[in-house]
């Protein structure tokens, strides 16, 4: 009876693993494009911007202090690469029952505070996520044009030091657009940091 | 007069006692800050390391959290549980903060105190987590609460909360 329920144990973790490891995207994939409500009360899509050379796309949100921690260098991200042609795009992906302090509203006032100068977008039945397989915020997926579509050509981290930008050794993120703008590709392609789960009911 | 004498070296022992007990651990891992009753011992990562293959007849119950972490919050009582009815059976409790070391005296102590936590906590100071985070397990995406438990036979990594009877049924097995 024991070997039974541990052999279900173990069918369930494999199952599991494997389910888990199944979503989500990988570095190659071709990334879906959205319709997500932003800050300013239009929605907006990847769709939007034809000339765009690919896109940062970050989940992030308001409430947590990795994602306070990188606000700056988004901004300065954006500032820098949007006309590159790698705008960025920041997607909330919380459930503001779960996380009260993620709600469309206080994304308006957040973004009214920061004067953020890209979008902020509300993944409001929390569809988009779970495509790319963001686990955290702040979470980046860097998307490279290739004809029609986009790809995934890096995911991770902003950088290697989340608490200092002054202190910061690899800058990932950037490295990576100027590998893919060279036509090679980046190295590392995937890197991890801490960060905030995403809150779902 | 006498009293107050040896007021005074009791004191002073207290003291050099204190000190003493700042300069071992500041050898061994770090800066120390302490609290009421729990201290909070600050690694870096190649510091905190050997906490993770600790070769002891022990079990590890090793969680990674933060004070701002709700879900982290929300599943610390339940490993304080596990703490203090299996501590007599080898099971070492481990909490490891991502909080950052300048809210030790600010966040962590008050919170530790109001929670009343009674085993071990260490504070992990580095941020630059793409180095280690693949050292801790090569399954974590990131995302905390996150736990590893192992003993010299078992280990698993688990990137989600627990509540109590979860990880009684994950630990009773292996004691």
């Amino acid at each position: 009876m024991k070997k039974m329920k541990s052999l279900g144990l173990f069918l369930g973790v494999m199952f599991f693993s494997l389910a888990n490891f199944a979503q989500g995207y990988e570095v190659g994939d071709i990334a879906t494009d959205f319709s997500l409500l932003n800050v300013d009360g239009n929605y907006v899509s990847m769709a939007d911007y034809p000339d765009a050379s690919g896109f940062i796309v970050i989940f992030s949100c308001n409430h947590c202090p990795y994602v306070v921690a990188y606000e700056d260098r988004m901004i300065d991200l954006h500032n820098e690469f949007a006309p590159k042609g790698y705008p960025v795009i920041a997607i909330n992906p919380n459930d503001s029952i779960a996380q009260p302090q993620d709600s469309y509203s206080l994304m308006q006032v957040r973004a009214q505070e920061k004067n953020f100068p890209f979008p902020y977008l509300l993944d409001a039945d929390q569809s988009i996520y779970p495509q790319y397989g963001a686990t955290r915020t702040p979470h980046v997926f860097l998307l490279k044009r290739d004809g029609e579509d986009l790809r995934v050509a890096y995911i991770g981290a902003i950088d290697d030091n989340y608490r200092e930008a002054s202190q910061v050794e690899e800058r990932f993120l950037v490295n990576a657009i100027e590998a893919i703008e060279r036509g090679e590709d980046p190295d590392p392609a995937v890197t991890r940091a801490i960060g905030c789960t995403i809150k779902t009911q | 007069m006498f009293y107050t004498m040896m007021k005074i070296r009791v004191r002073l022992f207290q003291v050099a006692t204190a000190l003493l007990f700042v300069t071992f651990f500041s050898i061994h891992g770090g800066v120390m800050a302490q609290g009421d009753k729990n201290p909070v011992t600050v690694y870096s990562f190649d510091e905190f390391e050997y906490w993770l293959h600790k070769d002891t007849d022990s079990l590890y119950v090793i969680n990674f959290w933060a004070t701002w972490c709700a879900p982290c919050v929300k599943e610390i009582p339940h490993f304080e549980k596990i703490y203090d009815t299996y501590k007599d059976q080898k099971v070492k409790v481990v909490f490891v903060s991502l909080d950052h070391p300048g809210q030790i005296e600010s966040r962590v102590l008050p919170f530790m105190e109001r929670l009343d936590m009674q085993a071990r906590v260490l504070l992990l100071d580095d941020p630059n987590s793409n180095r280690w985070i693949p050292k801790v397990s090569d399954k974590w995406t990131g995302s905390i609460p996150a736990t590893v438990i192992y003993n010299r036979d078992f280990r698993a990594f688990y990137e989600r909360e627990f509540n109590y009877e979860e990880l009684e049924e994950i630990i009773l097995p292996l004691l």
